[in-house]
């Protein structure tokens, strides 16, 4: 298994097709003008015989932020874990379907796992850094990943990108584990963003952090989406308001029924005018 | 008290609690005043002994000047030897089991006999030691043969530790890893076996010390035996196949023996053994701890 050297040419993205604009507004497709990075096809996901996730079809505009929101056990995070291909770690998950990166199936047959997943990187809801140095942890992905550049800049680099360089540049080599929880969760997006990914993944990234430290997490997922891709997992309907450009809104029936898309769009339509009446409901906080 | 209804035979419980607390603190007493008469008998009896000349002499018909050289050189090589083969092979074999094997019904037997293959008696895996590695192998009563002899006896230990060991890593590190490209080996070899790398070294230390005191499969193997050189005396090369004889086994020959002489050196080889035994696991906590501070910082 031969691994390919690191990305590090700017992302490229398909031009999609503008779609035909009607005549009224409301039927124009809002992402005509976007490129297309990621786009999932009838999506359906498994655990076992267990269907989880049913037809997801949905397009993640490059560069831009894409929330999905949804109650718990609705399958966010299946539903981003399979844009990384992260859920078939786990014994007994399949897809049916495709995810398409930049018009690619992910799922192809000549399609290594772990090249998707330098090309898309992930953060985690709890932060997870490696129990070594700062500067380790950063480097790790080009270090299994061959990097041959000079890796002191890229170290700093990332954590610069991730606003965490001023906080620890005199303390590189200590461990990670000594950083608070909002500078260990930028830790960690600076690690991903070392392998140069073209997307970034965040599950509930600031779930497990206090309001500060979340709005700081927020301020620079903005900063990031000028050049990633950002697809964001979260509960918190205020968050997915304030840094989402279009939101998806999943649910389920509960009872182990799988989760759908009940929505999706740019997201002042999900907020201030959507059109399913479940979408109204979760996000006036009837339910969920 | 009136305004609670006053509890049911509340003086009989508390008294049942002291009862039971009694009970549990004359069990642990029982245990070390056992151990303590034990040490301090052997302590009493074996000192006076314990010098240098009988470091490095051979054994000997005359107590005052036996000495314990061969056996203790021929543990060390034994040990050595132990360890050399059983590591590779037992976190070799746990990190299949945890990471590679599939889980299914096979596997679940393997790790189940596994477990008790670590309680089988010593004396059968000395049986399997004299047939395969003495007479079927025609290694004879050689350094090799006791330690491949003693690397199967620990090694369902050091499968079992380590494993446990392996299954005590946060799963969110193997994530992170996985999500930043790393292929499975990686992941182990970076994350993984780092993380629990304390835990498998108390592990390889506990087998140790378990292979140091066995005597049962060496005197089954022939170990028991009179030797008056070290492995190796006769080129460095020639150690594993040269015949040998361990501390336990010169302890088991000099208890055995009628003189009251014998009796009190063999208290100082459990001296010396209990040494060897200690300087083992001080090195071991030293390393792991060493290596846990490496991981906290």
């Amino acid at each position: 298994m031969a691994q390919a050297p690191v990305n590090i040419k700017p992302p490229k993205f398909q031009e999609t097709p503008p779609m035909p604009l009607g005549d009224d507004p409301e039927n124009a497709d809002p992402m005509a003008k976007e490129a297309i990075a990621l786009e999932t096809k009838s999506l359906r996901v498994f655990y076992g015989s267990h269907l989880t996730l049913d037809s997801i079809s949905m397009k993640v505009a490059a560069r831009r932020i894409t929330a999905i929101i949804g109650p718990s056990g609705c399958g966010k995070s299946t539903l981003l874990r399979c844009f990384n291909r992260m859920n078939e770690l786990l014994q007994g998950a399949s897809i049916k379907g495709e995810v398409l990166f930049m018009g690619e199936d992910l799922y192809a047959r000549d399609v290594d796992p772990t090249e998707v997943r330098y090309r898309i990187g992930m953060v985690f809801q709890k932060p997870n850094p490696f129990p070594k140095s700062i500067y380790d942890n950063v480097a790790f992905g080009p270090r299994i990943n061959g990097y041959k550049g000079n890796l002191d800049e890229l170290v700093e680099k990332s954590l610069r990108r991730a606003a965490l360089w001023e906080e620890v540049k005199d303390r590189l080599k200590k461990s990670a584990l000594e950083l608070s929880g909002g500078q260990q969760q930028r830790l960690c997006i600076a690690r991903a963003l070392a392998v140069a990914p073209e997307v970034i993944l965040m599950d509930e990234p600031a779930s497990a952090l206090d309001p500060l430290a979340t709005l700081k997490i927020e301020d620079l997922m903005q900063e990031l989406a000028k050049d990633y891709t950002i697809v964001i997992v979260t509960h918190n309907m205020q968050q997915a308001a304030r840094v989402s450009d279009y939101t998806a809104f999943l649910t389920t029936e509960g009872g182990g029924a799988p989760g759908k898309l009940v929505e999706f769009g740019p997201k002042d339509v999900i907020f201030t005018n959507p059109r399913d009446q479940r979408t109204q409901d979760y996000i006036t906080g009837r339910f969920g | 008290m009136q305004v609670l209804n006053a509890p049911l035979n509340l003086g009989k419980r508390k008294l049942k609690g002291k009862i039971y607390a009694g009970v549990f603190i004359a069990a642990t007493f029982l245990g070390i005043v056992v151990l303590v008469t034990l040490l301090a008998r052997i302590f009493f009896v074996g000192t006076s002994h314990l010098d240098w000349q009988f470091i490095t002499s051979f054994p000997s018909r005359f107590p005052e000047q036996a000495g314990l050289k061969s056996a203790l050189m021929g543990t060390l090589w034994m040990m050595g030897f132990t360890l050399l083969f059983s590591v590779p092979l037992g976190v070799g074999a746990a990190l299949y089991l945890e990471y590679y094997a599939p889980k299914n019904r096979w596997t679940d037997i393997v790790q189940t006999n596994i477990s008790n293959l670590a309680g089988v008696p010593s004396i059968v895996y000395g049986l399997l030691g004299l047939t395969v590695f003495v007479r079927w192998m025609s290694l004879d009563r050689s350094v090799l043969a006791g330690a491949l002899t003693m690397t199967l006896l620990v090694l369902p230990i050091t499968i079992i530790a380590t494993s446990e060991a392996l299954r005590a890593t946060p799963s969110s590190l193997a994530t992170a890893s996985y999500a930043l490209g790393a292929g499975k080996w990686q992941t182990i070899r970076r994350v993984l076996v780092p993380y629990a790398f304390p835990g498998i070294l108390t592990g390889i230390i506990l087998s140790m010390s378990r292979a140091i005191g066995e005597t049962a499969p060496l005197i089954m193997i022939g170990a028991l035996t009179y030797i008056a050189f070290v492995p190796g005396s006769d080129g460095l090369l020639h150690a594993p196949l040269d015949p040998f004889t361990a501390l336990p086994i010169q302890i088991f020959n000099w208890t055995s023996r009628p003189q009251t002489g014998f009796q009190e050196i063999a208290a100082t080889g459990i001296i010396v053994l209990l040494i060897v035994l200690l300087a083992m696991n001080g090195l071991a906590i030293f390393l792991r701890d060493r290596f846990q501070k490496k991981i906290q910082d």
